[in-house]
């Protein structure tokens, strides 16, 4: 009835200009649901990322029941998965289904979509001084298709046969042949769909992201005046964009594979006594295709949480970053590195040990401009003014876990020493440390950076802080012991360790790790909920600039509309980072250059 | 939440310097153009791999060398040269229309998209014809010891190393990643060709309505140019691998 009356209002006064903007009223569709205003979309992927990050969490803390308690049944876990833990014991397959869902989860639908998604979406337009993306309904398809490919997603748990139980490599022949196992069955069918509706999300968002960093900037904004953030994102969407279509072939050989017969990656294979018809194929060639995506994956989850980091270090040591250059240009090292290095996945699956040793050196080079970076955030923070806002620590705290996840790196990165390492619990140390808890903690503190502009409120200080240091400290009791079972030669991915004489000694060690997860896990549910109360409850923000900072969001007001500015967008005079200059302690980028004012 | 209408005639871009000095549209298509690239990059790679892994590979003078209408004559590549002369001479149309559109000429757009939108058809259906042609064609290939009559298909390949039986020379099954990479790549080039067709006639029926005109470029035209011209290319190379090798 009001949608008739109003478009018949619209009929009326349509005509004059002046009634438009009255007549340009949102309903809860167009503003909260089909929005195609990039803060919203940032918002939707942010709440959906959280919403992924629970259930993905979920998984670890279940299966971390199973290693941490072998022997015990838990009435709860047949109440909550049913067929899947008879007697309150998950069950192995379920076991690997978690294991692999878990994967999938955090590395793409948490820390892809919901840290690229929300951040690249709310800060670009914000600090380079745009109205909007450059397209925004491309924007919001991208959103539509993430939320299509999660649909599917959570479909697939919901399967008789469970979900992909492949590992998140999802390597064929077990991800190739519907017999290989359970979780070969339909479950991977949709995960391979799924990601395909991911990688065409991911594609709509980072074409828009590279196209609205290059061509929508505000007058002044040139590229070397960029806040680090916007470099950071600008490398993310280029690598998406570049490695993301190989994956897709790599999917799409695969499901031929699954359902019409063909042979890309299945050669020789006898599976239960009967010969299969599959001849020529190459598994290798898969995992070839897979890490060429795999390996710039991981530093699409890392150069946001880089970014940010850079950002909120600088703002709250209140100090220009150090080596504003030396840190685009690591950002740029990394950016190609981070396609030339993806057979270090693959050094013992069967690799010519020359090729090898081409990909030891590439690999070891990263170091390189990580090493850069850690450095310039150190010197930044070096005899700091530092403020220790939630958002500072978290952003200090990235800085730790990168430096101690990255010096395992090197340890990997030899292939020599790989062939003990591979595949054991000291992998899922390091990678674990270096980009699922690294990027984590680059995202919480950009969500306590700039909850204040997202909402208009703050989070609330007391929970940030007990959330911070529960899960730093227990991030590294969580993973520091890890590396030790790796080096004593425990292999990842098995569902049951007490067979084994050699690692009964790690069973009190894997009981401890297990209830450190299920703190860290409830001080994360501790953040959702200060994060959800915060939205309608949360200290209202009274000045627009509450973190004294120079970059151009906090020139918008307070909750910005559509658009993003009341008047004209801002112009541009200076680089983000006047910190603590000429006795002033900082200087908005908006403001024009002094004529004696000395050089940054 | 407060609301801050965008004012009207307000300027979307209201200074800066882009590097490439092109509209946002432009870049993001060819961004798009470079990630599809790698698509395309990824399957042909794969296909060289197992390609040169496998001892034996289909001649394809002797796979391509139907016509269509001219029975059993033996005709290596000749429908192939068709079809890509086809594609690249709608490639042709498409510049002209591009050009036609820089000069602001709606009826000398309308004129060459159609052409471009015709050539992609027949292109198209010269592919449905192979395709055809192919599955249900019928060689002569030993299988234990029998005699069988294959098409070539995803999991069959009649066009193996020959033996002598009976005093006659008879292929025997080649390797099957024949089929599934000739199918699944020229099949993927064929979906961009059809999408590439769907577009142009959106861009088509959009000049007919004057949405250009109205907008005062054709840039659009030129938008789907990129993409077709593209789509060209790639076949360029899926000719070279598969028909020429």
């Amino acid at each position: 009835m009001s949608n008739v009356l109003s478009s018949q209002e619209t009929a009326v006064h349509g005509v004059h200009d002046a009634h438009h903007e009255h007549h340009h009223h949102e309903t809860f569709l167009t503003k909260y649901i089909f929005s195609q205003d990039h803060k919203m979309i940032a918002k939707q992927f942010l709440i959906t990322g959280i919403i992924w990050a629970i259930i993905g969490g979920l998984f670890s803390v279940i299966f971390r029941f199973q290693l941490g308690y072998p022997d015990a049944s838990f009435p709860w876990m047949e109440d909550l998965l049913g067929k899947w833990a008879p007697g309150g014991k998950l069950s192995p397959e379920f076991y690997y289904a978690l294991v692999t869902m878990h994967g999938t989860v955090l590395v793409f639908f948490v820390l892809t979509a919901g840290l690229s998604g929300t951040f690249a979406n709310f800060l670009i337009p914000l600090q380079i001084g745009a109205r909007d993306m450059a397209s925004p309904l491309l924007n919001m398809l991208s959103y539509w298709f993430f939320f299509l490919a999660s649909v599917i997603m959570v479909a697939s748990l919901f399967v008789q046969t469970g979900p992909a139980s492949g590992g998140w490599t999802v390597y064929p022949p077990l991800s190739a042949i519907g017999d290989a196992s359970i979780g070969s069955k339909i479950g991977m069918d949709l995960w391979l769909v799924s990601m395909a509706m991911f990688i065409v999300s991911s594609l709509l968002g980072g074409l828009n992201y590279i196209t609205t960093i290059l061509n929508m900037r505000t007058k002044g904004m040139s590229m070397t005046r960029m806040p680090l953030t916007i470099w950071a994102l600008f490398f993310t969407a280029v690598l998406g964009v570049l490695s993301f279509p190989v994956l897709l072939s790599g999917a799409i050989l695969l499901l031929f594979d699954r359902n019409l017969g063909t042979s890309f990656f299945l050669s020789d294979l006898i599976v239960a006594g009967k010969v299969l018809p599959n001849e020529g194929g190459s598994a290798i060639l898969f995992q070839h295709l897979f890490w060429f995506l795999g390996h710039p994956e991981v530093y699409i989850i890392l150069l946001p949480a880089m970014g940010m980091a850079s950002e909120i270090l600088s703002v709250n040591s209140r100090k220009p970053i150090f080596g504003y250059m030396a840190m685009v240009a690591s950002l740029f090292a990394i950016c190609i590195l981070a396609f030339l290095v993806w057979a270090h996945h693959m050094f013992v699956t069967g690799l010519n040990p020359f090729l090898g040793s081409v990909f030891v050196l590439l690999t070891l080079l990263i170091a390189v401009p990580s090493a850069i970076k850690v450095f310039n955030w150190l010197t930044t923070l070096w005899r700091g003014n530092i403020r220790f806002t939630p958002g500072m620590l978290f952003a200090i705290g990235f800085v730790s876990l990168f430096i101690s996840g990255g010096l395992t790196g090197i340890f990997l990165g030899n292939s020599a020493l790989d062939i003990h390492l591979h595949d054991t619990y000291f992998v899922i140390a390091h990678f674990h440390i270096v980009m699922g808890v690294a990027s984590f903690f680059g995202m919480y503190a950009g969500v306590y950076h700039w909850y204040p502009k997202m909402f208009g409120r703050y989070l609330n200080n007391t929970l940030a802080y007990i959330h911070f240091w529960v899960t730093l400290v227990g991030a590294y009791l969580i993973f520091w012991p890890m590396h030790y079972q790796g080096l004593a030669g425990v292999p990842r991915r098995y569902y049951d360790f007490s067979n084994w004489e050699s690692f009964k000694q790690f069973n009190g060690l894997n009981e401890f790790i297990s209830v450190v997860a299920l703190v860290v896990f409830a001080v994360q549910l501790l953040f959702v909920f200060n994060f959800f109360y915060s939205i309608w409850k949360g200290r209202k923000v009274t000045d627009p600039n509450p973190w004294k900072s120079n970059t151009l969001e906090w020139t918008t007001p307070i909750r910005p509309g559509h658009g993003n500015w009341e008047g004209e967008i801002p112009e541009v005079h200076r680089w983000a980072y006047d910190y603590s200059k000429d006795g002033k302690d900082f200087i908005p980028q908006t403001e024009p250059v002094g004529a004696d004012e000395s050089k940054h | 939440m407060a609301s801050t209408a965008i004012p009207a005639g307000t300027k979307w871009w209201s200074g800066g310097k882009s590097p490439f000095n092109a509209s946002y549209g432009k870049i993001m298509m060819w961004y798009f153009l470079m990630s599809d690239a790698f698509t395309f990059g990824a399957f042909l790679i794969s296909y060289g791999t197992i390609r040169f892994s496998v001892n034996h590979w289909p001649d394809p003078n002797y796979v391509f060398n139907a016509f269509p209408f001219a029975g059993h004559a033996n005709l290596p590549l000749a429908f192939v040269s068709l079809m890509t002369f086809i594609l690249i001479f709608s490639s042709v149309t498409m510049v002209l229309a591009v050009h036609e559109g820089h000069k602001m000429n709606r009826k000398g757009v309308e004129k060459y998209m159609i052409l471009t939108i015709l050539g992609g058809l027949a292109f198209l259906g010269c592919q449905a014809w192979e395709w055809t042609h192919l599955i249900t064609g019928d060689h002569a290939v030993l299988v234990n010891g029998q005699i069988e009559k294959w098409g070539t298909t995803v999991t069959r390949n009649p066009f193996g190393p020959e033996v002598l039986h009976n005093g006659q020379m008879v292929s025997t099954p080649g390797p099957i990643a024949f089929g599934g990479y000739f199918f699944g790549i020229t099949g993927f080039h064929g979906f961009h060709v059809f999408s590439g067709v769907v577009i142009n006639i959106i861009m088509y029926i959009k000049t007919r309505l004057g949405h250009f005109d109205q907008r005062g470029h054709y840039e659009m035209i030129e938008k789907a140019g990129l993409y077709w011209h593209f789509v060209d290319l790639v076949w360029v190379f899926v000719f070279l691998c598969f028909y020429l090798i």
